[in-house]
């Protein structure tokens, strides 16, 4: 498989989660686990450029494909676009959720490049956030689509 | 989770031959359900056979004047197709309304109607729009398909691989659902056809049921007001934490109504 744009090979068992694989294996603890039912979202990550919940995947599943995690978004020292967002609309607190609040936003964007309010909102239906009440992840969204579409 | 055998057929004969000689192992579709479920150890099979590497049963094509979707199809092809989109749109508002984005990149539609959950959107889809299962040994009508709890008329080993839908005058799904998890509480889909109209109703009961009295009055005059005094017993409803069957048999009722509203 390719995990952030470099090529990665480990030999995990069937019952692995992708997950565990890109955390415990590769060392890319960027993504979290949340709450291990497929609810919460912190384990969001891409495969073949689509969303994924990455505890509820199995690792095997990913042979092959390109994954892509929160490390592997900036480029360089260089924040994406929704990063930095992110961090000047604080749309975040303590952190947690915001790997796959990220990379759900990012792929949002891709489906649709001006999302309304409403939209954004019912996106993140898949992520949780406990601390910010979500009213500056929405803005810093907002403000990537802004960005993004140049 | 406990250790299982991970397989990834790339036809369905191997899938089908795999899965019958082995009792205890499972297909895998897009795993929403099923992963979750090994992963709190509440199943144990010997082995998973991963059937998304069957690209012949990932499709969406018009057949006659409905529709013909292959089981490996995920909620999100469904609900961004332009041809579900123009000839039945309520399955592609059903599909869009599904969990969330992260679960309609990886469910899919045979793989949610092969599990018969009572509070899954797509058995209503299905049963509402009379839609034919087909599997890999025969074709099911939806009235015969859903026969309990998770129960279905499939057989061991036997697969879904397509569903044909046929074209509504109209329909809609109107949920009203679970703030957390998005399953419904209660759906009601509603579909005229020129033969009459469909009401088949998920969330409320064991499995996904129809409603004739409904039906008949909405036959008689497709109005909101055919329905909206209509009610339906509580009696063998689901109760949980979420809902009791009273409050369920009342949700019924006004989510038929909503349906038929946003049609006329």
């Amino acid at each position: 498989m390719t995990v952030n744009g470099k090529k990665a090979s480990a030999t995990v068992e069937s019952r692995t989660l992708l997950v565990q694989l890109l955390r415990e294996h590769l060392g890319l603890t960027g993504t979290h686990v949340g709450c291990d039912t497929s609810q919460c979202g912190a384990c969001v990550v891409h495969v073949n450029g689509e969303s994924v919940k990455s505890c509820t995947y199995l690792a095997v599943q990913a042979a092959g494909k390109e994954v892509l995690t929160i490390e592997g978004l900036a480029t360089g020292d260089e924040l994406h676009p929704m990063q930095a967002a992110f961090r000047e609309h604080h749309g975040l607190q303590c952190g947690f959720c915001t790997p796959g609040m990220v990379l759900s936003a990012v792929d949002l964007l891709k489906n649709n490049k001006k999302p309304t309010e409403h939209e954004i909102r019912e996106w993140l239906e898949g992520n949780l956030c406990r601390c910010t009440g979500y009213h500056n992840i929405v803005k810093a969204i907002q403000a990537a689509s802004e960005t993004m579409a140049g | 989770m406990y250790e299982f055998a991970y397989n990834r057929p790339t036809s369905l004969e191997e899938a089908v031959k795999a899965l019958a000689a082995d009792a205890d192992a499972k297909p895998l579709a897009g795993g929403m359900t099923l992963l979750p479920t090994i992963k709190q150890r509440l199943a144990k099979p010997s082995a998973l056979f991963d059937l998304s590497g069957i690209a012949s049963l990932a499709y969406i094509k018009r057949a006659g004047d409905g529709l013909e979707i292959g089981a490996m199809t995920r909620h999100v092809d469904v609900a961004r197709s332009a041809d579900v989109q123009q000839v039945i749109p309520a399955l592609a508002q059903l599909a869009g309304g599904i969990g969330d984005p992260q679960v309609r990149n990886r469910g899919t539609m045979g793989g949610s109607v092969a599990n018969s959950d009572p509070a899954a959107d797509y058995p209503a889809g299905v049963l509402g729009l009379g839609a034919t299962i087909v599997t890999n040994k025969r074709e099911i009508k939806a009235d015969d398909f859903f026969t309990g709890l998770f129960s279905t008329a499939l057989a061991e080993g036997e697969l879904i691989t397509a569903i044909r839908f046929p074209k509504p005058e109209k329909a809609h799904y109107k949920k009203f659902p679970n703030p957390a998890s998005r399953y419904a509480i209660v759906g009601v889909f509603v579909a005229k056809f020129a033969s009459g109209a469909r009401v088949a109703v998920t969330g409320a009961g064991p499995y996904v049921f129809r409603v004739p009295e409904m039906e008949k009055a909405l036959t008689a005059s497709f109005t909101p007001a055919a329905v909206k005094d209509i009610k339906v017993s509580d009696k063998d409803l689901n109760k949980d934490l979420h809902a009791s069957p009273e409050y369920r048999a009342h949700l019924v009722t006004v989510m038929a109504r909503r349906a038929v509203e946003a049609m006329v």
